[in-house]
């Protein structure tokens, strides 16, 4: 536990990524299998069943401390973490708990199910008085069933294979499905690589750069491919002898999160890799593109992410396709350095082929076919009623890269759409941003009244931030709780992705994924929008309606607290 | 233009008590625009603005303004009001303990522990006593003489860190920390770079750390009052301008003690490669750590923790607490439901945040 413990601390106390790395790399090399496989599932974010509520724990700790409840619940907004508040309030200057994390994951963790609330009580008050710090903050994590300590699973994966000298897409395939945190398991994810451990391979993504320049000085237009830019998750689906993976960008391994696509990918041709674009969509609506399912907004394809297991109700209410930009492997053949056309010619063939097989799940993303530049920027000013983020530029000779390479690839986005709004509300952050006002609420006039439309709290850099809560704390209207209303005096420029009615919503309109742009400073409030120009812009900007049980945005001033 | 705000109903709003506008203490002290006044004696206790007479609690920038016709400070602190109030102050000192009558009042200063001089001020009026604390802590730091309770009808306390999370480690743990992370740079060929505020923090960093690394270099604003602090008899380790030609000769094992004001301009460049850190209570929380720390962040404050504070009000005797500067609402509630006295918040200016300096 004290091992554990400290990787923890090691990797909070560094912002460098090499860091963390060596942190874990370090651990990995050293930890008893028995530890580290627990290590390994806690840190790449397999949810553990919480043992214990938020509130309990919030409830015991103000007892143990001798501290009403209220004054814990006001340290907790100040934190901004459970676990951390709880263990700053109880921990000891104890040694700690030599108990390797095994034991404690199946005596302190596991142990606890089914116990009375009396029971747990005392178990949980018998170790506050042994842990430090570290340990309380990394147990109350573990009790509370979210580990998120600002370490992505990617990062685990390179700490993983800088330990063991397996790549990282070797073990994020070993470490997929179904496994229990044991020393038979560790040692399969991290034995010596065989043979069938190529064959969920995928290949490095090759990505585009965003068009700065005039594209006619791009050259002539026969010369590019066009297609639409779509708003999904890029993803490569393989196909090898017996196996079908998905992985997304960033080499994630996500076919559990897609069954339709993997069962769909079982029919290609075996040695078959497809780089390309997976997308919720509507099977019963019409697309405005044609040969294209209908696809819907971003927000519902994020139900389908980090699930283990999909259920049925979703795959009915959000299905996915796979939308096939591009052919990496044929035939078990790697094609990445024919030229693009030559790769789109032989994706055509193999799906029209296949499509029988295949059936609905995978299809190929259109492609247009402009004459001119100025054909392009006129089909590019279409994306927003199409539903799509603008064009993608390639050059029909390009090869396939490695990476972000400026040149053969670039993505030809349409401006977000965007308001200037006034501050209304603010309220402090959490955990990286725990006691500077980062959360605002944000409206925009309606006659003689302000009505909120949306909360952000991204886009501002950390100099602005501070000036923004100086500013916050000196304008303060009043105070509700962890929330301060404030002088309608500062005005932001608010970009957004996607706007839609909202019967929800007091404004009657809701912004999908609002982020700031800017602060204007040059503008009065005064001056700032009016519902009437974001009732103007519902008409060139529309989102599609959710779903009625889809999780939509919700635009409320106080975020639902951590369990 | 009328604005009203609508579309919300905070929850909130529904379950907290609103205490009504808080108003300011009367009798030995009251609340003015300038900040603390004693009409008994005509001064004013670390005044907002300008005044003509002001008993000062410490050097701090927003506790020892520049301006006021003459101030009243504690002796241990002289060199360091002379050194931030300019050669042409009328200041006055007094020694700790000693009774100087003011119009109607009687004044005594005590140590608050907080940096080198800082007192807490102590104002008797026709048999009530009231203490202004200032900034303090009562744990030991080696370049100032120790807290010392003082027992009095009323206390007026600060309560920067007024929230049960902020519970100070044992110094001797974070200096060796300090160690080990300047060690380690060293080892890896980085300099080391400290932000703490110039006045006090820093020189409790300087005491604190084993000089026998390497060389020490600090900015010139700390330097200018380790000559204060020098100049009474605190010891402090030999210490080297950091210039450019320094930085280079002690690359990569250098300890730099910079205000944090420094972090991020041009001038820590000459340092690259560098690790900073970042010392204060703010340290405590990860959130903030990470936020403004930069590689490391030690948890080293000047002010009290939750408990140095409760018990700080207890030693006091006091039933009447006004509470300021910091978590006011909090410390407030908390001793009127918990502790049975009579506390109230006491409006600070918006000012500074003293331990960001």
């Amino acid at each position: 536990m004290k091992r554990f413990a400290q990787l923890i601390e090691e990797l909070d106390r560094t912002t460098r990524t090499g860091e963390k790395v060596d942190a874990l790399s370090r651990y990995f090399g050293q930890a008893d299998p028995a530890d580290a496989v627990w290590t390994l599932r806690v840190l790449s974010g397999r949810r553990q069943r919480r043992i214990v509520s938020g509130r309990q724990l919030r409830i015991w700790a103000a007892e143990w401390a001798g501290l009403p409840p209220w004054l814990v619940e006001e340290s907790y907004s100040v934190v901004g973490d459970l676990a951390e508040t709880i263990a700053l309030l109880v921990a000891g200057d104890a040694g700690g708990v030599e108990r390797p994390l095994h034991r404690v994951m199946e005596e302190d963790v596991l142990g606890l199910r089914g116990l009375t609330d009396e029971e747990l009580r005392g178990r949980i008050r018998t170790r506050w008085s042994e842990l430090g710090f570290w340990e309380a903050f990394v147990w109350h994590k573990l009790l509370t069933g979210a580990f998120r300590v600002g370490v992505g699973k990617g990062l685990v994966l390179r700490g993983l294979e800088k330990a063991t000298g397996i790549p990282r897409t070797t073990l994020a395939h070993r470490m997929a499905g179904e496994w229990e945190a044991t020393p038979e398991e560790w040692a399969r994810i991290t034995g010596p690589e065989q043979e069938e451990d190529d064959l969920a391979r995928p290949y490095p993504f090759f990505l585009a750069h965003p068009l700065e320049q005039e594209a006619e000085a791009l050259g002539r237009m026969g010369a590019w491919q066009v297609e639409w830019k779509w708003d999904g998750i890029r993803g490569q689906v393989v196909r090898r002898g017996e196996l079908v993976a998905v992985w997304s960008r960033g080499e994630e391994l996500v076919t559990s999160s897609f069954p339709e696509i993997s069962k769909a990918a079982a029919a290609l041709p075996d040695g078959t890799v497809l780089d390309g674009e997976i997308l919720a969509v509507d099977r019963h609506g019409e697309s405005p593109i044609p040969d294209t399912p209908k696809v819907r907004p971003f927000s519902d394809l994020q139900r389908r992410l980090n699930r283990k297991r999909v259920g049925p109700g979703l795959l009915r209410q959000v299905p996915v396709h796979f939308l096939a930009y591009d052919l990496l492997e044929a035939g078990g053949t790697d094609l990445r350095t024919l030229g693009t056309a030559d790769r789109r010619r032989r994706l055509e063939a193999l799906l029209g082929d296949a499509a029988p097989l295949v059936g609905a799940g995978i299809t190929a993303s259109p492609l247009l076919e402009p004459t001119d530049w100025e054909e392009a920027a006129s089909l590019r000013e279409r994306s927003r009623e199409l539903g799509v983020e603008g064009l993608m530029l390639k050059e029909a000779s390009a090869e396939y890269g490695v990476g972000r390479t400026r040149g053969p690839w670039w993505k030809w986005k349409v401006d977000p759409l965007s308001l200037d709004v006034v501050m209304v509300y603010a309220r402090a952050g959490r955990g990286r941003r725990a006691n500077l006002y980062t959360d605002y609420t944000f409206a925009i006039h309606d006659g003689e009244e302000l009505v909120p439309i949306a909360k952000a709290y991204s886009g501002l850099d950390d100099g602005e931030i501070r000036e923004v809560d100086r500013w916050i704390r000196d304008h303060t209207l009043e105070r509700f709780g962890p929330v301060r209303a404030v002088e309608p005096d500062l005005v932001f420029e608010l970009a957004f992705d996607g706007i839609r009615r909202s019967s929800r919503h007091k404004s009657g309109i809701a912004l999908r994924f609002p982020r700031i742009a800017r602060w204007r400073r040059d503008k009065p409030a005064g001056e700032a929008d009016t519902l009437d120009r974001a009732e103007a812009l519902l008409r060139i900007g529309p989102d599609s309606p959710p779903s009625p049980t889809a999780r939509v945005e919700e635009l409320s001033l106080f975020d639902a607290a951590d369990p | 233009m009328m604005v009203r705000i609508s579309g919300f109903v905070p929850p909130f709003f529904r379950e907290v008590h609103v205490a009504p506008a808080p108003a300011g203490p009367t009798g030995v002290l009251s609340l003015r625009p300038e900040g603390l006044y004693c009409e008994a004696g005509d001064f004013h206790v670390d005044p907002w603005r300008p005044v003509e007479r002001a008993v000062v609690t410490h050097g701090h920038a927003d506790h020892a303004r520049w301006g006021c016709g003459s101030y009243l400070g504690a002796h241990e602190g002289r060199t360091v009001l002379r050194t931030r109030l300019g050669e042409d102050a009328d200041i006055e000192t007094l020694g700790w303990s000693e009774r100087r009558r003011i119009g109607g009042a009687v004044v005594s200063l005590h140590p608050a522990g907080h940096i080198l001089g800082s007192a807490q001020v102590r104002i008797e009026v026709a048999g009530e006593v009231w203490v202004v604390t200032g900034d303090y802590k009562t744990a030991p730091d080696p370049t100032c003489t120790p807290w010392e309770p003082v027992r009095c009808d009323v206390f007026i306390t600060e309560s920067t860190f007024g929230l049960p999370v902020f519970r100070w480690p044992d110094e001797t743990r974070v200096f060796e920390e300090i160690t080990r992370w300047w060690h380690r740079n060293r080892e890896a060929g980085r300099t080391s770079l400290l932000y703490g505020y110039a006045l006090g923090k820093a020189q409790r960093l300087l005491a604190g750390v084993d000089p026998s690394i390497g060389p020490i270099l600090v900015h010139g604003a700390v330097e200018k009052l380790n000559e204060a602090y020098r100049a009474v008899g605190v010891e402090l380790p030999e210490t080297l301008p950091a210039t450019r030609e320094t930085a280079e000769r002690y690359a990569g094992e250098a300890l730099v003690v910079a205000p944090p004001s420094a972090g991020g301009s041009t001038w820590v460049r000459k340092f690259d490669p560098a690790s900073d850190a970042f010392a204060s209570g703010w340290m405590t929380v990860r959130g903030t750590r990470r936020r403004r720390a930069g590689d490391r962040g030690f948890v080293l404050s000047d002010h009290v923790d939750w408990p140095q504070l409760l018990d700080a009000v207890d030693q006091s005797g006091a039933e009447r607490i006004w509470v300021t500067h910091g978590y006011t609402d909090v410390v407030t509630r908390f001793l009127r439901e918990e502790r049975g006295l009579d506390a109230r918040p006491l409006p600070a200016r918006q000012g500074r945040d003293p331990e960001q300096g």
